[in-house]
């Protein structure tokens, strides 16, 4: 990618709005490549006075809407709670900049939008002001623009009658941004635009999307990713009530009927015989059999310093981690509702990757990318497994056999959980070496297949999955010694990102190893990480305040344990403690604690929602929860055998939110991926049992 | 035609009688603030009141609600109601939402029956309706203080 820089000039469009408003346009982050210079987001102010943010980036929950609303409005000074926020289609327009694709995730939102629409607002005051001066033949010096009002002494006026005058005016360069002293929105407590919505059933999923003459699809899927229908007799499905069409999608056989549950039904009654393909003999053991014999393959060294080698010649600790694989488990089943006509396709949908559905669609309908219209809905949920848009794909093709009827398709629960892209199994090679009650030497290998191989193949580069390195390459410790590597291996399983990606996995062994390394050297496991961390104050302070607000105890005594993690991850410092009681038959989780440093938190209650939540999505994978293989098939197939953390499962989680200053860092994945390495060293601590794998519950301890 | 009293209303619906309560409403009633999420009554985002009662509608079929009260998300109201979405939006509980219209659904039907709540009585009675995105904390403190306002009206 070349490296084009823009002038500022470029930043910022202004035009008038068809009957009398006025539009800007600016592009979010730096654009990458020349051909990106264009206007990414869209802010109106209608003659009614009306500010709508066109936002490009997918409501999935973590509260980007209101978030990049509170940036918006700082700065245009208008009330936040009043701005309106619509859904941006699929547009190139719309590309996330720190990604290079129009993708929600990276916890990237709020750290892309943090300049762009702050200078938009403040852009857009300035010749709301400019408008109001020239009226009244003041100086806009003496103009005061505050809840969507310029005034000059006696007179008033409202942005939406001042909006087709501002639209025509110059375009000021380099407008002059609030001090963070003097926020009055960022910072503070804002409702939630959708929550009052969310609180009473209206918000629109894309399982919700209801079109004229609808009509809805059933799935039956081939049981092993990869396998494909052989032959199958619908005789039984046709003749069942409602049914309009059985449609062989090659991967798995749909009904098209009047009512859901009609297809449904008449689904249960296809008989299909398949060819399972490949992937029908593989299980679980012989993928982790797969990774442990990958261990000796070359391998991309993602940090390297000193010389570990032969820091670790004799004498090493050595250990091994595994981590099973994860379904995203989005409440709301994936679904599409599309339609196929002449002219192109519509597609309504929760996708965190609307060109993604564009491009999908667009294959399948045989026609172009811009002949697709995207209409994006809330998301029951994301969590990476919305980046993919197979069911995008499944759903045009369902369309196209019945050309101008929308058709929505909707799988079932046990469809989601066993057609999934998972988190990825992985093995982590671990070594390390102390001395002087200090760590000397680190090294640590992760082997797991390749997610971005798949879904993104050029940014995989000279064996370099830039999103398997990252909790490696960002590690805080000072270690003289060290050699941070990854090994691609496939296993036949399909990949994909699941919240906080490879941090989870790599924090997981890193942490649990640390402790390990601790105990050779004859240290508290929180005195050994802090004594790493000298050159890092901000790591160092997150580490400390939960420690000190979880009530940390080297030596809790018997019946008490306390376990810490920590870590840097999307620009965010961040540390775990949690205490736990009772004995390796029966470990109770008594709290989790968690500290972290974001720099500037936009919309600090939505912050602290995110690491609760993060927290009990990194419970998931810490307590038993697993995705397994049998002749090619999932084990699970409903919340029973998929088991989530329920009520009465998690421990209060205890949020420290620390603010340094600067800009803001990521938060939507930062709860995530300490809580596994936070509880295995809390179990270590209570039980002396030090448990290599995940879900603990395979590594010997109850939870309850 | 089955009929059922929905939101207070008699309605008449063209369905299988094998259909669940679920698809109903969200399908031939268009009423799509009750949420699918696991078809076999474990995750209780499907949760509506039959007869004042939380009731997984994805697992109860369009036949055994035939003359019964079903109150929906959207037809939820009263005082409860009130006390329990306005503790909704004072702690900020919703993230992606979707599970939201079972959680209220399921705690009001709780402050009906048990107008002062233990924590263990909220917990026995929550812990059938999963929240992906774990707003269980703010869940808990909603409920609490819908309770603690129910209990401060006349």
């Amino acid at each position: 990618m070349s490296a084009t820089r823009v002038t500022r000039r470029d930043f910022l469009k202004v035009s008038a709005l068809a009957g009398g408003g006025m539009l800007i346009g600016f592009r979010l982050g730096e654009a990458k490549q020349a051909a990106a210079v264009r206007a990414n987001a869209w802010v109106s102010i209608a003659p009614d006075g009306a500010v709508t943010i066109t936002c490009g980036r997918a409501e999935m929950g973590q509260d980007v809407y209101t978030s990049l609303s509170m940036l918006l409005a700082e700065e245009l000074a208008v009330d936040p709670r009043r701005v309106r926020v619509v859904h941006a289609p699929a547009d190139p327009a719309y590309v996330n900049t720190m990604i290079g694709v129009q993708i929600t995730g990276g916890s990237t939102s709020v750290r892309e939008g943090w300049e762009p629409l702050r200078k938009a607002g403040a852009t857009a005051r300035e010749l709301l002001i400019a408008a109001a001066a020239a009226q009244w033949k003041v100086s806009p010096a003496e103009c005061r623009a505050a809840n969507g009002v310029v005034s000059h002494g006696p007179h008033r006026a409202g942005y939406g009658s001042l909006a087709a005058a501002a639209a025509k005016l110059p375009v000021p360069q380099n407008v002059a941004l609030k001090e963070p002293a003097h926020f009055s929105v960022i910072g503070k407590p804002v409702p939630r635009l959708d929550g009052a919505a969310k609180a009473r059933g209206r918000a629109t999923y894309g399982i919700d999307v209801k079109q004229p003459g609808m009509l809805y699809a059933a799935l039956v899927p081939c049981p092993v990713i990869g396998g494909k229908v052989a032959a199958v007799d619908d005789a039984a499905a046709k003749a069942r009530p409602g049914v309009r069409a059985v449609v062989n999608l090659g991967e798995g056989v749909a009904v098209v009927a009047d009512h859901y549950w009609n297809a449904r039904r008449a689904a249960d009654a296809l008989v299909i015989q398949w060819d399972e393909g490949p992937g029908a003999g593989l299980d679980t053991g012989a993928v982790f059999a797969a990774l442990d014999r990958a261990r000796g393959k070359p391998a991309f060294v993602a940090k390297q310093a000193g010389d570990a080698t032969a820091a670790l010649a004799s004498g090493a600790l050595e250990a091994e981690y595994r981590c099973q694989m994860l379904s995203h488990a989005t409440l709301e089943p994936q679904n599409c509702t599309a339609r196929v006509t002449a002219d192109g396709v519509d597609v309504w949908a929760s996708v965190q990757y609307p060109q993604g559905a564009q491009q999908l669609a667009a294959e399948a309908a045989g026609l172009k990318p811009e002949q697709v219209r995207v209409h994006p809905q809330f998301l029951g949920g994301g969590f990476g497994r919305r980046l993919e848009n197979d069911f995008v794909a499944q759903a045009v093709n369902l369309a196209k056999a019945l050309p101008g009827t929308p058709v929505q398709l909707i799988w079932s629960r046990p469809e989601d959980l066993q057609h999934d892209f998972y988190r990825p199994p992985s093995l982590h090679l671990m070594r390390g070496a102390v001395g002087g009650g200090r760590l000397t030497a680190l090294s640590a290998t992760l082997v797991s297949p390749s997610i971005t191989a798949r879904a993104f193949p050029p940014f995989v580069q000279k064996g370099n999955d830039p999103f398997m390195t990252e909790g490696l390459i960002n590690l805080t410790y000072e270690v003289p010694n060290l050699e941070l590597r990854t090994i691609i291996e496939e296993v036949g399983v399909r990949v994909g990102y699941w919240r906080s990606v490879s941090h989870a996995l790599n924090a997981f062994a890193v942490e649990s190893f640390l402790d390990e390394l601790a105990l050779a050297a004859k240290q508290d496991p929180l005195a050994f990480r802090l004594a790493l961390l000298d050159k890092l104050p901000r790591q160092r302070a997150v580490l400390e305040r939960a420690a000190k607000a979880a009530g940390y105890q080297a030596t809790p005594g018997a019946g008490r344990g306390f376990g810490v993690a920590a870590m840097e991850c999307y620009e965010t410092n961040a540390a775990v403690v949690c205490e736990v009681s009772g004995s390796a038959d029966r470990v109770k989780l008594e709290r989790l604690t968690i500290c972290a440093d974001c720099g500037v938190a936009i919309h600090p209650d939505q912050v602290v929602a995110q690491l609760e939540g993060g927290v009990v999505t990194g419970l998931i994978q810490t307590l038993r929860a697993k995705i397994t293989l049998k002749n090619g098939r999932v084990e699970q197939s409903n919340f029973d055998s998929f088991p989530l953390p329920r009520h009465h499962e998690v421990p209060p989680v205890q949020v420290e939110l620390l603010q340094s200053g600067g800009k803001p860092g990521g938060i939507g994945e930062v709860g995530v991926p300490l809580v596994a390495p936070a509880v295995a060293n809390a179990v270590y601590s209570l039980t002396g049992k030090r448990i290599r794998t995940t879900p603990l519950e395979d590594g010997g301890v109850r939870f309850g | 035609m089955t009929s059922l009293l929905l939101n207070g209303k008699t309605v008449r619906v063209d369905a299988a009688p094998d259909t669940p309560l679920l698809w109903v409403l969200r399908d031939h009633l268009q009423l799509t603030g009750t949420k699918f999420g696991c078809g076999a009554a474990l995750c209780g985002a499907c949760t509506v009141h039959l007869d004042g009662v939380a009731t997984r509608s994805c697992v109860t079929p369009l036949s055994a609600v035939a003359g019964k009260r079903v109150t929906s998300i959207e037809g939820l109201q009263g005082g409860i109601a009130a006390a329990v979405q306005g503790a909704w939006d004072k702690h900020q509980v919703p993230q992606c939402g979707y599970c939201q219209s079972g959680q209220v659904m399921t705690a009001a039907a709780l402050l009906a029956k048990t107008p002062k709540p233990s924590d263990e009585e909220i917990t026995a009675a929550m812990k059938g309706n999963l929240c992906r995105c774990g707003t269980y904390g703010r869940i808990h403190a909603a409920v609490r203080d819908a309770a603690t306002t129910l209990g401060a009206t006349p």
